[in-house]
């Protein structure tokens, strides 16, 4: 019994001694998320020529609380057609990253689709396509008609179902992006 | 020795003076080793120098008995002679243990279980190794449900984690041959790294009771022992072979055993499992095959006297997540929610594609033990845990192929106990054990880490025992935890303020950067367990238990630490640095009668649970990748009332019933109304044939039900779909409806020769081919689950 009780003591004090976190560990490295889009913009300039809209989102901190900020830059103008540009930009990192390109790079499992407001009257052609000529949609000709207000939505799928009709529930796949714009035709 | 004990026998003896003698004693004697009967003991009543005859099963009766106080002399070829005193006062029970050394009874087939109950006191149920057999292509969390009260918490059909009791994650303590698993237990799609084939009987104790393994098991433990192997000079092994048309594949499992008569043993397991696409009836779970090897073999010396033991296991799973579960936001769900199958059914195949899991667990082992004589039993263990963990995540480059979580967890632990056995109305134990444990997310995932880089730290001490008099059985244990976690973190620095923690833990950041701050939470909690309970044997057929115990947790990682997207849950989840312990009081109760051809067993349970943590959808969050569910956790109070009923009715020679029904009813105290995720009711009947002389033929049908929850908290919320330009609601609380499931189970035994036996099995799951979908299964919102199943299953030992 004896020397149980001496073998205890020095288990207790074998743990007491050994068991302890370190405190002279190298602290972990950073890590800036690369899955994250934190800027999209659609650049809008008249076939015409002049001056550009630029709608844009910004999400600083990616998935974080804070929600994205979205600006409009100006109204689009009636019976006009537009050439559009679509940015998708991680600003997480320094230099940004630009996601559009790796889109692009992968244009057979990707798709950037369009959903204009029934209330808005304008529309939207894909004029870029993947390697199977099923459009891609990274730039897009989008007309107007008469004055009206309404959303414009950029939804960017991964893996959707190609072909599809254009509309989000026949291409499912997953959601990378998605930013509704208030969007406003004047004359 | 003999001699002595006899001698002592006969001066103790008391003649019982001329009375009413109609008294009976009678019980069982038992191997205090392994709970085994002992059919060749012999008792003999002093001074009347009467033999009592003990049958086959173990039992003993001396009827006549007066009131008086009578000694019995009780002896076994294997083991040490014993004087037993009994005062009696009435019709008595009395169980004798023998300390059974010479050889041990571990025959492969044992019917009577192999191990040690656990808790006098608390309610436990045993699985037995012939059911693991049968399940030998399942999953541990598949074979834990058939017994009352136990549940699973799935995501889809291979990653299975059990639920005891209506609780689940780091409420359950998983025990594998002494070592506490640490595999990363936290997460709700991280299933128990366990091959079933590698154990030999698995017990479950509802409620904290057993002590020994950890003062947190706030739900429950589960205590997986391998096979026991006999103190003999045998070769022996044995192989089965399962093939299923579900999945289209099979497994094969192996093991072989060497012991001899000075007590060296040598032990080998090995299996194998492949499995492609699963299927519902009506359509392929694309993604959803899996791959599993395992290994484990041991070695070591068993004796009276001492015992040494070095093994060593190996898990390894791969294993695929259903193709459609992996939606982007909330619009993604919402539209998975409303449609009928899943968006993705592709042809069948084995492929493992992302999203999918990779894990591997090792555990090295030594431990052994020390026989005081006529004082107890000592025993050491230190093990070696390393659990590797990668999950790959669908990326937006799918020339990418890393993974987007790529976790390992070490762990070192070293314990010690000694247990008191020298009265064998007297259990007594004393322990202490402490672990190191190293948690190491590698940053190259490029994805920030979900649980942060951690060290910590356990140290526990406990005591606990038993006393038996006569019909009286009283359990009381107790044992302190220390933890300490110290973590090093990224917090992103929007989510930090939002929060509140740079007014409540500044202190913690070690350096900021241009979004980020990085932070050293240092936490520690003192946790106090305890439990007590009585327990009463009315007659040798009728028993009631009472047991109260008290349960304390610190909160795991993923409470403490979750802070943003979980990709793969498509959702946003946020712990809390600043939660405390969850402490649960819980009273259970067991009645258990039996008659001559049937038995039954009640037990309901109450169990009050004070900052308890659970996590549900709060709200949503807007961000550029559209919007997310918010999960949060929070702390509550809460109580879970339930029973667990068991009856079982021989119905003639061939035939026998069996009945279950579990029952949990979740409340959150504070807020008053339902908590989620509580398992809903369920009720299964077997019907058993069993026809011994015809090649011991086993037919089984059994029938399971499962009621619809119908208390579940409102969790919905709404999102805006631009492509209807409409406002829809995402149901994701809305259970499942009811379903049914009929089971069929057939075996016959084939003699190879004198030695070896052939067991052919067929099984039929899900035979009328149900769809259904399973509350406690996360795919649910995505797609059925598996339809018919038949597999045949051959096993041959030898």
């Amino acid at each position: 019994m004896k020397t149980l009780y001496k073998f205890f003591i020095l288990f207790t004090l074998t743990f007491s001694l050994t068991s302890c976190i370190s405190d002279d560990d190298s602290l972990p490295s950073i890590v800036n998320p690369e899955e994250v889009i934190t800027t999209v913009s659609l650049t809008l300039t008249p076939e015409t020529g002049g001056s550009s809209i630029i709608l844009r989102s910004f999400d600083s901190d990616g998935d974080g609380p804070n929600a994205p900020i979205v600006t409009v830059s100006g109204d689009l103008e009636t019976d006009t057609i537009y050439l559009g540009m679509v940015l998708f930009l991680n600003e997480t990192t320094t230099p940004s990253e630009n996601i559009t390109e790796e889109v692009q790079e992968e244009a057979d499992e990707h798709q950037v689709l369009y959903t204009i407001g029934s209330s808005l009257s304008a529309s939207i052609t894909p004029t870029d396509f993947d390697s199977n000529s099923n459009p891609l949609g990274t730039s897009i000709r989008l007309s107007t008609s008469s004055p009206s207000e309404g959303s414009l939505s950029i939804t960017l799928r991964h893996e959707p179902k190609k072909p599809n009709d254009g509309t989000l529930l026949d291409a499912g796949g997953e959601t990378d992006v998605q930013v509704s714009f208030p969007v406003t035709v004047a004359n | 020795m003999k001699f002595i004990a006899l001698l002592g026998a006969l001066m103790l003896s008391t003649i019982g003076i001329a009375q009413d003698c109609n008294y009976t004693l009678s019980g069982y004697i038992i191997d205090l080793h392994d709970n085994t009967a002992l059919e060749d003991a012999t008792i003999i009543l002093a001074g009347s120098e009467k033999q009592i005859p003990v049958d086959k099963d173990g039992k003993y009766t001396i009827t006549g008995l007066c009131k008086a106080t009578y000694n019995l002399q009780v002896s076994h070829p294997a083991c040490e002679t014993q004087a037993i005193r009994v005062n009696l006062d009435g019709n008595t029970s009395r169980n004798i243990f023998m300390e059974h050394h010479l050889e041990t009874l571990g025959d492969i087939e044992l019917k009577a279980h192999l191990h040690n109950s656990k808790s006098k006191t608390a309610t436990e149920n045993v699985v037995a190794h012939t059911y693991l057999e049968s399940n030998s292509a399942g999953s541990l969390g598949d074979a834990l449900k058939q017994l009352s009260g136990v549940s699973s918490l799935s995501t889809g059909n291979t990653v299975v984690k059990p639920v005891i009791q209506g609780l689940h994650g780091s409420r359950v303590l998983l025990i594998t041959d002494g070592t506490r698993l640490q595999d990363q237990e936290w997460g709700v799609e991280h299933a128990p790294n366990i091959d079933i084939n590698s154990a030999g009987e698995v017990t479950v104790i509802k409620g904290a009771a057993g002590l020994m393994y950890g003062g947190d098991a706030v739900g429950g433990t589960i205590i997986i022992e391998p096979e026991k192997i006999p103190v003999k000079d045998t070769f022996f092994g044995r192989t089965i072979l399962t093939a299923a048309t579900n999945g289209r594949g099979g497994t094969i499992t192996s093991s072989i055993t060497k012991s001899y008569n000075s007590g060296w043993y040598g032990s080998l397991q090995g299996s194998l499992k492949r499995f492609g696409d699963f299927e519902s009836p009506d359509y392929i779970l694309s993604n959803t095959a899996v791959a599993e090897r395992n290994f484990s073999g041991r070695i070591g010396i068993n004796t009276y006297r001492f015992g040494l033991e070095a093994n060593y296991s190996r898990f390894e799973k791969e294993a695929g997540i259903l193709r459609s579960s992996h939606v982007g936001g909330a619009e993604d769900l919402v539209v998975a929610i409303q449609s009928e199958r899943p968006f993705i059914v592709a042809p069948f195949t084995y492929d493992i594609d992302p999203p999918r899991q990779e894990v591997t667990h090792q555990i090295a082992k030594i431990k052994g033990f020390y026989r005081f004589e006529n004082l107890g039993k000592w025993s050491a263990q230190y093990d070696y845990q390393r659990n590797n963990r990668l999950e790959f995540d669908i990326r937006r480059d799918s020339e990418d192929t890393r993974p987007s979580i790529d976790l390992q967890l070490e762990t070192v632990s070293l314990k010690t106990d000694f247990e008191y056995t020298a009265d064998n109305t007297i259990t007594a134990k004393v322990g202490i054990s402490g672990n190191y444990q190293k948690h190491f997310p590698d940053p190259s995932t490029g994805v920030r880490r979900l649980i942060p880089d951690y060290q910590a730290e356990t140290f526990g001490v406990y005591m606990l025992g038993s006393k038996q008099w006569d019909a009286w059985t009283v359990e009381a244990g107790a044992r302190y935890d220390y933890n300490r976690i110290v973590a090093e973190k990224f917090y992103t620095t929007s989510l930090w303020e939002e929060r509140g923690y740079d007014l409540l833990f500044q202190e913690w950041v070690l350096q900021e950067f241009e979004n980020q701050l990085l932070v050293r939470p240092d936490l520690s909690y003192s946790n106090v367990s305890a439990t007590v309970g009585s327990s009463y044997d009315f007659s040798d057929k009728t028993s009631l238990s009472l047991n109260y115990a008290l349960a304390t947790r610190a909160p795991n990682v993923s409470e403490l630490f979750s802070d943003g997207l979980h990709q793969s849950a498509a959702r946003i989840e946020l712990g809390d640095l600043s939660f405390d312990q969850e402490v649960a009081s819980k009273f259970s109760l067991q009645y258990k009668q039996s008659g001559t051809n049937w038995s039954a067993s009640i037990a309901p349970y109450a169990n009050f649970i004070s900052n308890y943590i659970l996590i549900e959808p709060t709200g949503i969050q807007q961000t550029i990748r559209g919007n997310f569910q918010v999960w949060e956790y929070r702390q509550t109070e809460a109580r879970l009332l339930g029973v667990d009923f068991d009856a079982q009715v021989q119905l003639g020679e061939h035939w026998d019933l069996q009945h279950q029904f579990a029952v949990v009813k979740g409340r959150d105290q504070s807020r008053n109304e339902f908590l989620i995720n509580m398992p809903s009711a369920n009720t299964r009947t077997t019907i058993n044939y069993h026809l011994p002389r015809w090649k011991n033929l086993h037919l089984s049908l059994e029938s399971n039900y499962v009621f619809e929850q119908n208390e579940y908290p409102l969790t919905n919320f709404e999102v805006y779909l631009p492509q209807t330009e409409t406002t829809e609601i995402v149901d994701v609380s809305t259970p499942p409806d009811a379903y049914h499931l009929l089971n069929f189970r057939g075996d016959i035994d084939f003699a190879l020769s004198e030695k070896n036996t052939l067991n052919v099995g067929l099984m039929i799951n899900n035979v009328l081919n149900s769809s259904y979908r399973e509350y406690l299964n996360r795919q649910r919102y995505f797609a059925d689950d598996l339809g018919r199943n038949i597999l045949l299953q051959l096993k041959i030992n030898y």
